[in-house]
């Protein structure tokens, strides 16, 4: 045997400094060592099951909700049922994947009538989005195919993915953007619930692969101005392919989307693309986009959710252009699915809380909850944990106030392809998730999905806030028990009864109302502005509520979470006390209003001051 | 014709092939995790890096010093610090994975021994027990590589460099030889794509696997033919696993996520246990 031979086999054979093996002479240990260490082990085997299935209990059912959500879809008279796009054949073996976006749903009051309305898209040709009226008295009837709203899924034109509302005219009538996969169309209301196709005139005829966009005032003259945000590449035409080349190139730094576009408002009814001018073309999969001001300089900024990628957060540098920010979010790539924005510990203050995807034995991407101290810090805070990190396959998601306690819920949907239960796509996923890009970024290499599943039948989650105690998910307590594989959803006051109640589409299944019923008891306000300097939307207005020491901030919206507008009225919880010392609105125009000690458990309709 | 260049060259080649094994593959391991987290911040963080890191090499000084009466080298528990830092991935702020899979990995070569002899590659062991028995806490690899060409390359090359100099290019040809032919016969068998079943090849934890795991001299058999039909094995179980993965058979599910890992910690031990039981058999010592 040769030295080296026997110092790979010899047990007691040992390295010394030089590298060299030296034979040493160990005296056998002590029996009782032997035991104790092997205990340990066999301990440590068992604290990791331990340790293990109380992750899986983690922030389960020790809080007591204080109200209760009934599925009063049926009820209300609100049947409509999504429709996922057919695909080019070349998709066809992972057609499920690709074609399982497009469920959206959006609010606004189409008829000034104070009674908020609820538009649904629908993505497969033929098949029609459905606007919603609300009737006031707690029923709804589709009204898009009279108002021209609902027949807009056609070949050649594209389908449906989402649509967000803002009175982009300034003549006191919600207007609307519909984003496809296929040209965006802008549909300004006539009035008397008729719609015209402005899309051509306002110079937004564009083909864009997109799954989000937000009205917003970048550059605060008054008139809302546009972001659209790319997912696949806009020469794709997914009923058309030139190539099957259209994946992302990586799971996680992945920069070979559709380019994102910012559309400036000129006035008189005409846009003009000034994405590369002002810096934010985004070649990401960004999949959500959200705007406030998070650094409280009075501009509205860009937060980006992308799939594949780090988020990304736009700093508006005083409307002139925006700045691509390094502000703690640039490191960590996940699978961001949803830009939801709320002040999450009543500190004034506008943070973001991202979606991402987690699978046990897979992935644990986490979804991200990023506590703004951009003022003081310059950056976020990642404070997702158990129950907040782990939504499952997790899309859209809103903030707000569920209980009228005064702190924001959260409420999540989530699931991907409910195909058969027993057979999951997760392992076929993984053999190219791995991979080289250049492998997976085209569609023929991925495995046929076939009728599997991908974490489908996901049950939504419903986090109650119980502030530094954490949080809590008590969906199953509150009623919420559905399985479907949800993708927006929306915090909307549905009857006028001062509580927040919860619209959900459905990719490829039915839409879900959950009316909220919370006992009396806690106080509310609400506010509805009208921008005279500022967009008539009053879009990107801030709204401070302070009490004692409690400031509690809102933004009005122009499109937040996945694929969803909120209602654009500002809900506030009060709690017991009903304490509402003073509010505090920031205009975009920039103007101040203070409103000292506002009647509680009302709505308030405030008309932005001259000065 | 050889310049002073050339010369020392060469002689530094022939050095490293006389250095015991465990530092060139500390190198590229090191290499590894510093362009993984240069590029990619695969850690994500540094808390996990020095929580295995530290668990580890204190398991390995405590319990080297308490049963063998001398300090071990700590090489090992370098290495197994390292690849479990990279390749599990429990949710955000969640620890304890990291050290316990390193007390896990340690005390492994302690406790399961065999004639004298552990019988697990330490983060082998510790990565699949975490796997089988803590799926809610730890996923194989969440954050990557970015799925990118030339860092693959670096990483193959310096792989395959290091791999022939600690004489253990063998077992990473034969595995590799094998995956692929056994991915050809699997995607004849499924119809899947082909590109699908070699893909995996290409992703990092194949280069941790080929590198780092099955060719861990202190777990491998003697000789030269018996590891080529161990990693040889370890690909046919490998491909097992994928089959019944392919086919969804329920009642294995926990395997899918880290097929290779747990086909070597099925196959690595069995094959080790039959060796040393020979070896004792032919030359009782």
């Amino acid at each position: 045997m040769t030295r080296a031979g026997h110092a790979d086999k010899c047990v007691t054979c040992v390295a010394d400094t030089a590298g060299d093996k030296v034979h040493a002479v160990i005296p056998p240990p002590r029996s009782w060592r032997r035991i104790a260490v092997a205990v340990s082990f066999l301990a440590a085997i068992v604290l990791v099951i331990f340790l293990n299935r109380r992750a899986d209990r983690a922030g389960g059912d020790d809080a007591v909700p204080q109200f209760h959500f009934t599925d009063v879809t049926a009820q209300v008279g609100i049947n409509f049922v999504h429709h996922g796009p057919t695909l080019d054949p070349k998709l066809d073996n992972i057609a499920p994947l690709i074609g399982s976006l497009g469920a959206a749903v959006s609010v606004t009051d189409v008829n000034n009538d104070g009674w908020p309305d609820l538009y649904f898209t629908n993505s497969r040709f033929g098949y029609p989005n459905a606007l919603y009226l609300n009737r006031g008295d707690g029923t709804f009837t589709d009204v898009a195919r009279a108002a021209g709203l609902a027949d807009v899924n056609r070949p050649g034109e594209g389908v449906s993915m989402g649509a967000v509302w803002g009175d982009f005219d300034n003549d006191g009538l919600e207007d609307v953007l519909i984003y496809k996969w296929g040209y965006l169309q802008l549909f300004k209301n006539m009035g008397n619930l008729h719609f015209k196709d402005v899309t051509a005139s306002a110079g937004l005829r564009q083909w864009m692969n997109a799954n989000g966009a937000v009205w917003l005032d970048y550059d605060r003259d008054g008139l809302l101005d546009l972001y659209v945000a790319g997912y696949y590449r806009s020469d794709i035409d997914f009923w058309h392919l030139k190539t099957t080349r259209i994946m992302e190139n990586s799971f996680e730094f992945a920069t070979n989307g559709g380019k994102n576009r910012l559309f400036h408002n000129l006035g008189h009814g005409r846009f003009e693309d000034v994405t590369d001018r002002m810096g934010v073309g985004s070649t990401r999969w960004t999949l959500a986009v959200a705007a406030a001001d998070f650094n409280g300089d009075g501009w509205p900024d860009l937060f980006l959710a992308n799939d594949y990628g780090p988020e990304e957060l736009y700093l508006n540098d005083h409307g002139r252009r925006f700045i691509l920010s390094r502000v703690g979010l640039e490191s960590d790539s996940k699978s961001g699915m949803s830009a939801t924005l709320g002040d999450v510990l009543n500190r004034g203050r506008v943070d973001a809380f991202v979606t991402n995807i987690s699978e046990r034995g897979y992935l644990f991407h986490g979804n991200n909850l990023r506590l703004n101290f951009l003022p003081e810090l310059g950056r976020f805070q990642q404070a997702a944990e158990g129950v907040v990190a782990d939504a499952g396959w997790a899309w859209g998601a809103q903030l707000g106030d569920l209980d009228n306690d005064g702190r924001n819920e959260l409420f999540i949907v989530n699931g991907y392809v409910s195909g058969d239960r027993d057979r999951s796509y997760w392992y076929a996923m993984s053999k190219v998730a791995g991979a080289n890009g250049n492998l997976f970024e085209d569609a023929r290499t991925w495995p046929a999905i076939g009728t599997a599943s991908l974490s489908g039948y996901e049950r939504s989650r419903v986090l109650v806030n119980r502030g530094l105690a954490g949080w809590s998910d008590v969906a199953s307590q509150v009623g919420v028990t559905d399985e479907y594989d949800g993708r927006a959803v929306v915090l909307v006051d549905l009857f006028n009864r001062g509580v927040l109640d919860v619209v959900v589409a459905n990719q490829k299944q039915p839409a879900l109302v959950y009316k909220n019923g919370v006992p009396p008891g806690n106080h509310w306000i609400a506010f509805k502005l009208v921008g005279t300097r500022s967009n008539r939307s009053a879009i990107g207005a801030e709204v401070t509520l302070e009490a004692g020491a409690v400031h509690q901030l809102q933004t009005v919206n122009g499109g937040m979470g996945f694929a969803s507008q909120n209602d654009r009225r500002l809900h506030f919880g009060l709690g017991p006390t009903g304490r509402a010392d003073r509010v505090v609105i920031r205009w975009p125009s920039g103007t101040v209003q203070t409103i000292e000690h506002p009647a509680v458990d009302r709505l308030h309709v405030v008309t932005e001051p001259d000065r | 014709m050889s310049s002073p260049s050339l010369i020392a060259s060469r002689a530094l080649w022939a050095r490293l092939g006389r250095l015991d094994p465990r530092y060139p593959v500390s190198f590229l391991i090191t290499l590894i995790l510093v362009l993984g987290e240069a590029r990619y911040g695969i850690l994500g963080g540094y808390a996990p890096l020095v929580t295995a890191l530290g668990v580890c090499t204190a398991t390995e000084l405590v319990l080297s010093r308490w049963l063998r009466g001398r300090v071990a080298n700590l090489q090992s528990a370098y290495i197994t610090g390292i690849s479990l830092a990279l390749l599990i991935k429990p949710p955000a702020h969640l620890l304890w994975p990291f050290a316990l899979g390193g007390f896990l990995a340690i005390a492994s070569k302690y406790v399961l021994q065999y004639r004298g002899r552990h019988l697990w590659n330490p983060s082998n062991f510790a990565i699949s027990l975490l796997v089988l028995v803590a799926p809610g806490s730890v996923a194989i690899l969440s954050r990557q590589w970015g799925n990118d060409l030339a860092t693959n390359a670096v990483i193959w090359c310096f792989g395959l460099l290091i791999a022939s100099r600690v004489r253990m290019l063998h077992v990473t040809v034969t595995y590799v030889g094998c995956f692929v032919a056994l991915a050809v016969a699997r995607s004849v068998i499924t119809g899947g794509p082909l590109l699908a079943e070699i893909a995996p090849l290409t992703g990092p934890m194949y280069q941790l696997f080929v590198f780092f795991m099955i060719t861990d001299p202190k777990t491998t058999v003697s000789s030269v033919r018996g590891r080529i039909s161990v990693a040889a094995a370890v690909a046919v179980a490998e491909a097992a696993i994928r089959l019944a993965g392919d086919f969804h058979v329920a009642a294995l599910n926990l395997l899918y996520p880290a097929p290779p890992i747990l086909a070597l910690a099925f196959v690595g031990p069995l094959a080790k246990a039959i060796d040393l039981y020979r070896e004792a058999r032919t030359s009782p010592l």
